[in-house]
């Protein structure tokens, strides 16, 4: 077990005059036995207006809400009262349209939920359908899709990062980050053909294998990451601004994180080792050495924490899988799942036919359900399918982590300033793509 | 310059739950293959008849419960220290394309001190009113999750504070989207949605609970004040 312990130093800041007139020293975080609590009194310059509280909206358009949230907020001067969340503006009905697709072609649609873990999606959706037709998919595939997995997570990650780091007041780690990304995208543009809509895996394997010399690139592209990763914490984990904006904001306990349902790294952060990769492995992650970042006061900061430290486990996964990468194809030999090669569906009548009633019927799993649960960057991304022997699902239900993650917003940011709630939405790292669907 | 020191530890996984019992055997655990969750066995045995059936597919395992007792069943899951389902991983229902299949509400639990994971069932018949029991009050987790599955699939549960529509407004009159018998495309014509969209009111975005601010209240058209006063709800 690795520990590692840092260490913050942070200035009392000088927020203004107290009543008698001699400048007020807020401490940022008091350690209480261990517990962080800050802004124990806030900043009492004027008498608080008794009463006059104030409806407003933060959002729908608006950039520091991620997307096309609605939150009302009713506001104690600059605190927040009550809050309450609406979503809905982005639904446009994917569990509803997954009902009439084949279960390849719902694979597109995953991309587009949340569309900042587009092959970790393809990957959970091409495991819940093969665990319906009980196929075991090869090795060589079990791999490509964990390097497939962790890239995006850390694209992800750095999404996070930068967005965060902006609606903070940070700059510099944005531009930073979204470089960093743009060479993932190229990584997956290569093997793809496609950026942000990558529609990767198939029903049994992957949709193409990686191109010549691609295992090189995205080693250099390794080699380089963690050094930016370096940069962009002493630009932020010890900055005063940074640690006084963060600590001590939207705490959850541990018993409070489970029991809201939390997953990913909300949860992690609260002190709870619930990885999905860990405890209930697929694609052979129990064989990966990687090791669980855990915060221990479960705020805003700590989830940054959390989140950074994810990053360079990622890392540690990817090269574990380049080095294990082993030849041989990625699609399983199953003619119920996988199409003929195009010379044989043009040059035999077989397998034209075959390849017809595939493409046009689509393979038919047989009469069964599945969950499938893997580590989104958001969390516990799981996708429940049922099938009643047709090609199509009678039902794909997608359980967002984020959608859950943020329905605990309104625990997190009562009793915060208005300005906390930008931070503390931000570290939820919604996706309103996934959580409207 | 006042110094305060965090720790930011790495553990592995397993050991850091706090304050909850050792893991049976977190490293040992079978992860795959076909074993039945003892947990429905405990469950066969603690209720009897309320348990209808159990069956294991793809490690899986699925337990049907009466629809009566399903509530006191997920929280005996909860809070007995032998299963300590202490995470509900999702609420969501299941309508079957026969129309005479009853629709199916489905809870998917989790035990992270055993690592065990069951799936609960239980069966509405079409020719009653589909209600169950709601599980807010043991996990909070279920507040947004029984919302949406009321959004969706109009399924009331019973003693949950707040079940109002989610994802689609207040005001939808289209019924309810993931069942089987709404169409893909909607009920109501494009040009009829677009109606209602242009005639819908402002003020009607705002639920009655928002517009008791006091602030809010004042600004709000005559009429609308009058409706609110009246105890109206918005929406509904």
């Amino acid at each position: 077990m690795a520990t590692k312990t840092r260490t913050i130093e942070v200035e009392l800041s000088t927020s203004g005059l107290d009543r008698s007139g001699k400048p007020q020293r807020v401490p940022l975080v008091t350690n209480d036995g261990g517990t962080a609590i800050a802004f124990e009194e806030p900043l009492a310059l004027e008498p608080a207006l008794d009463g006059e509280h104030m409806l407003i909206n933060l959002g729908p358009q608006h950039p520091a809400t991620h997307g096309v949230l609605r939150l009302v907020l009713e506001l104690d001067g600059e605190t927040v009262v009550r809050c309450i969340p609406h979503i809905g503006y982005l639904h446009c009905g994917f569990e509803k349209t997954g009902e009439y697709r084949q279960y390849n072609q719902i694979i597109p649609w995953t991309d587009r939920e949340d569309y900042l873990n587009a092959p970790g999606n393809n990957v959970a959706m091409a495991l819940g359908a093969e665990r319906l037709f009980g196929i075991e998919i090869t090795e060589r595939c079990k791999v490509l899709r964990v390097i497939a997995c962790e890239l995006s997570r850390i694209m992800s990650h750095l999404v996070w990062l930068g967005t965060t780091s902006i609606d903070i007041g940070a700059y510099t780690p944005f531009l930073w980050s979204f470089h960093q990304r743009e060479l993932i995208y190229q990584l997956l543009e290569a093997w793809t053909g496609a950026r942000l809509t990558t529609s990767l895996t198939r029903v049994g394997g992957l949709m193409a294998d990686i191109p010549d010399g691609w295992t090189d690139n995205a080693r250099s592209f390794l080699g380089g990451f963690n050094k930016v990763l370096d940069d962009v914490e002493k630009l932020l984990t010890n900055n005063g601004i940074w640690v006084g904006r963060t600590v001590g904001l939207g705490v959850m306990s541990p018993e409070e994180a489970i029991n809201w349902g939390l997953s990913g790294s909300m949860v992690r952060a609260s002190g709870v080792s619930y990885d999905v990769r860990k405890d209930f492995p697929y694609l052979d992650y129990e064989t990966y050495d990687f090791e669980v970042p855990v915060g221990v006061n479960g705020d805003v900061y700590d989830r940054y924490l959390v989140r950074v430290e994810e990053m360079r486990q990622s890392v540690r996964i990817v090269q574990q899988a380049l080095d294990r990468l082993p030849d041989g194809p990625i699609n399983v030999d199953d003619a119920r799942v996988i199409l003929p090669s195009k010379t044989k569906a043009t040059s035999g009548m077989e397998s034209m036919i075959h390849h017809f009633k595939q493409v046009m019927e689509g393979p038919r799993p047989p009469v069964g359900e599945a969950y499938v649960a893997v580590e989104s960057p958001r969390g516990e991304k799981g996708y429940y399918m049922v099938s009643d022997g047709t090609a199509k699902p009678v039902r794909w239900r997608i359980r967002p982590p984020s959608f859950i993650n943020l329905s605990a917003i309104p625990k997190m940011v009562e009793g915060h300033l208005l300005s906390d709630v930008i931070a503390i939405n931000a570290s939820i790292d919604v996706v309103l793509g996934e959580i409207d669907r | 310059m006042n110094e305060l020191t965090e720790s930011f530890d790495i553990v592995s996984v397993g050991s850091a739950l706090t304050n909850a019992a050792p893991p049976a055997t977190p490293k040992n655990v079978p992860h795959r293959g076909g074993d039945v969750n003892p947990s429905a066995d405990a469950l066969k045995q603690q209720f009897g008849d309320a348990i209808l059936r159990a069956s294991v597919g793809w490690g899986e395992t699925t337990v049907f419960v009466v629809r009566e007792r399903a509530g006191e069943i997920i929280r005996w899951l909860h809070d007995d220290p032998s299963q300590q389902y202490d995470y509900l991983a999702d609420v969501t229902a299941v309508e079957y394309r026969e129309t005479e299949v009853p629709i199916e509400v489905v809870w998917h639990l989790r035990s992270l001190p055993y690592r065990r994971f069951l799936r609960i069932k239980t069966e509405l018949p079409k020719d009653a009113p589909l209600e169950v029991d709601s599980v807010w009050g043991i996990y909070r987790s279920a507040d947004w999750l029984e919302r949406e599955c009321y959004d969706m699939f109009g399924i009331k549960f019973i003693g949950h504070p707040d079940l109002r529509r989610l994802l689609m407004w207040e005001q939808y009159k289209e019924g309810y989207p993931l069942r089987k018998d709404f169409p893909l495309r909607g009920r109501f014509s494009r040009s009829e949605q677009l109606r209602q969209a242009l005639a819908a009111n402002p003020e009607s975005r705002y639920s009655m609970e928002e517009l008791t601010v006091a602030e809010a209240f004042s600004e709000i058209p005559e009429d609308m004040r009058r409706r609110l006063a009246s105890g109206e709800r918005t929406g509904e």
